[in-house]
């Protein structure tokens, strides 16, 4: 029993970690919103003054906040379809009866744990280089012009890199939520006469689409952020083509030193980011009472 | 009852996987190849994929000319040194909510996960500001605080769904033979314990290893780590393909091995839970 003793004591022993992240949390938020109300650059210090909402107006207002925030649907968009598809298909394929099913899902997990920028920048240079890359070369092996992947299609060239690092994810949560499927019961059912295609349907995909869900929730949340691989291949170019929001307000922060409208700009980044962080904290809610 | 499964059909999926992990598997393949190369052999046109010469000349000059042992100490100071920070502030957290849990401590743990879905850039400005007005840009410790902080609710979370399966009984045995709360902790939770924190510190050091958003914006030579000295290759240096792949080859090395043996920890770990 917990006496009230224990009760104190366990109150003391979680304040550090609640009042941690409580000052990590709140300080600088707090001072993101302050600074989104000035007009503030740090190349001219001391003419800080307050503004209102002007920096939300033009932040808004900028045709590169639409292009970051078309490229930041795209990339999470595009990254998402291929990684659920494709996590969910090997998924199933990895969970087949086969020879040297352990190493090959060592070598199907491997991409997952290369840090960002090498794996962006092996994949810009030794791969997507337009003349001394992989593909340029089979690309001129059978006939065809080499193209430039990054110079012309950017945005599509970050999300098959950033799809690459994910699918990786998506399949182990997905392969692990299969295994967990309990095999008596789908055995039962086929005992019970059903077929192969009902027991997949009406068994193995009902279990398969809360996994699915977490998969989908939880890589928004990190895809919503992706920075490195677009820094080191394109710098959010040509143009804004490549341009999340991320690194939008990096740019307006850290490059323009505009600290007023880079913090706007963060502002709406928390904004978007907590409209998916509601769903995914009720699904996990959800989990934890049952 | 055992499925019977044809040899033919197993073979079939055998194949079908093996290609698909060797292609997935490719490009990881193919840095460490290339830095076993010359650099002319590295962009030779056709590429050799294993009859080369090889050697290991390009490991010697990375880890000769660019302070390479400095970015690995500095990555090894900050994922190690966050992970223990965060594990110091985080066990007795995670215990105080598995073992004596209060009619909040539902709600403290959904608080703690959503400080997580925090995007970085809604708190760039500020902590660089902090960080430059207080010397801790370009620190390891800087690093090592930041890193500390956005990995802990991963850590408290991960460390709490372990707790959780250690049966309470034991402990009201323990208390009825009259332990004392901290003998509690150390006697009979910890020895319990340990394989999970075991797997939360490991899950975490691979998360700080590769962390490259603060790594990148909050440091620029002394504190750098590896995500950040990598980076630096992506001006025109990286077209040195050897070099460059024994870079990343050193870089990811540890990482990856350390990976292979935590895969059911990271589903865990990064599912908070939701899926075991």
């Amino acid at each position: 029993m917990a006496t009230a003793h224990s009760r104190t004591a366990a109150r003391l022993m979680i304040s550090p970690a609640v009042l941690l992240l409580l000052a990590w949390m709140i300080v600088p938020l707090s001072m993101t919103i302050y600074f989104s109300f000035l007009s503030y650059n740090l190349l001219s210090p001391g003419t800080e003054e307050y503004i209102g909402l002007l920096n939300y107006e033009y932040f808004l207002t900028d045709p590169a906040f639409f292009a970051a925030l078309g490229n930041t649907l795209l990339l999470v968009g595009g990254v998402l379809v291929i990684t659920t598809v494709g996590g969910v298909l090997l998924a199933l394929l990895l969970d087949q009866p086969m020879w040297g099913q352990g190493i090959v899902r060592i070598l199907v997990i491997a991409p997952f744990f290369v840090m960002p920028t090498v794996s962006a920048l092996v994949w810009k240079n030794m791969f997507m280089n337009p003349v001394s890359g992989l593909f340029a070369y089979g690309a001129s092996a059978i006939g065809i012009e080499p193209f430039d992947f990054l110079a012309h299609a950017p945005l599509f060239s970050i999300i098959v890199i950033v799809a690459w690092q994910w699918l990786p994810f998506a399949t182990l949560i997905l392969l692990t939520a299969l295994q967990s499927l309990d095999s008596e019961q789908l055995e039962a059912a086929e005992m019970d006469g059903a077929g192969k295609i009902s027991r997949f349907f009406y068994m193995v995909v009902p279990h398969l689409s809360r996994a699915v869900t977490v998969v989908i929730l939880i890589q928004t949340i990190f895809l919503l952020s992706v920075f490195a691989e677009i820094l080191v291949t394109t710098n959010g170019g040509p143009g804004t083509a490549s341009t999340n929001i991320t690194y939008l307000v990096y740019a307006q922060s850290l490059l323009q030193f505009d600290v007023g409208g880079g913090s706007a700009g963060g502002i709406v980044a928390v904004i978007l980011a907590n409209i998916v962080a509601i769903f995914l904290l009720r699904m996990i809610g959800k989990n934890l009472e049952a | 009852m055992a499925r019977a499964v044809t040899t033919r059909r197993k073979a079939a999926f055998t194949l079908c996987a093996w290609a698909i992990g060797l292609t997935i598997f490719f490009p990881i393949l193919w840095t460490v190849l290339t830095s076993f190369k010359t650099e002319a052999q590295a962009i030779a046109d056709p590429p050799t994929l294993l009859f080369f010469q090889w050697t290991t000349e390009n490991y010697s000059e990375v880890l000769g000319r660019s302070n390479y042992f400095r970015h690995f100490a500095n990555s090894v100071i900050i994922s190690v040194g966050s992970t223990i920070l965060g594990l110091i502030i985080a066990i007795p957290a995670a215990w105080s909510m598995a073992f004596v849990p209060a009619k909040r401590t539902k709600d403290v743990l959904m608080w703690m996960l959503s400080t997580k879905m925090l995007p970085p850039v809604g708190v760039l400005i500020p902590i660089y500001l902090i960080f430059r007005d207080t010397g801790l840009l370009d620190s390891r410790i800087g690093l090592v605080i930041v890193m500390t902080l956005i990995n802990l609710p991963i850590i408290v979370w991960m460390l709490f769904t372990y707790f959780k399966e250690i049966p309470g009984e034991i402990l009201e045995a323990a208390r009825m033979d009259g332990a004392t709360l901290w003998s509690e902790i150390i006697y009979v939770l910890t020895p319990m314990a340990v394989p999970g924190i075991a797997s939360t510190m490991l899950l975490n050091i691979i998360l700080a290893w590769n962390e490259a958003f603060w790594t990148l914006n909050l440091t620029t030579t002394n504190a750098a780590p590896l995500t950040a000295f990598i980076a630096s290759y992506s001006s025109p240096e990286g077209l040195f393909y050897a070099k460059l792949s024994a870079a990343s080859a050193m870089a990811i090395a540890p990482i990856l091995i350390m990976g292979w043996f935590s895969q059911k920890q990271l589903v865990r770990g990064l599912t908070f839970g939701a899926v075991k």
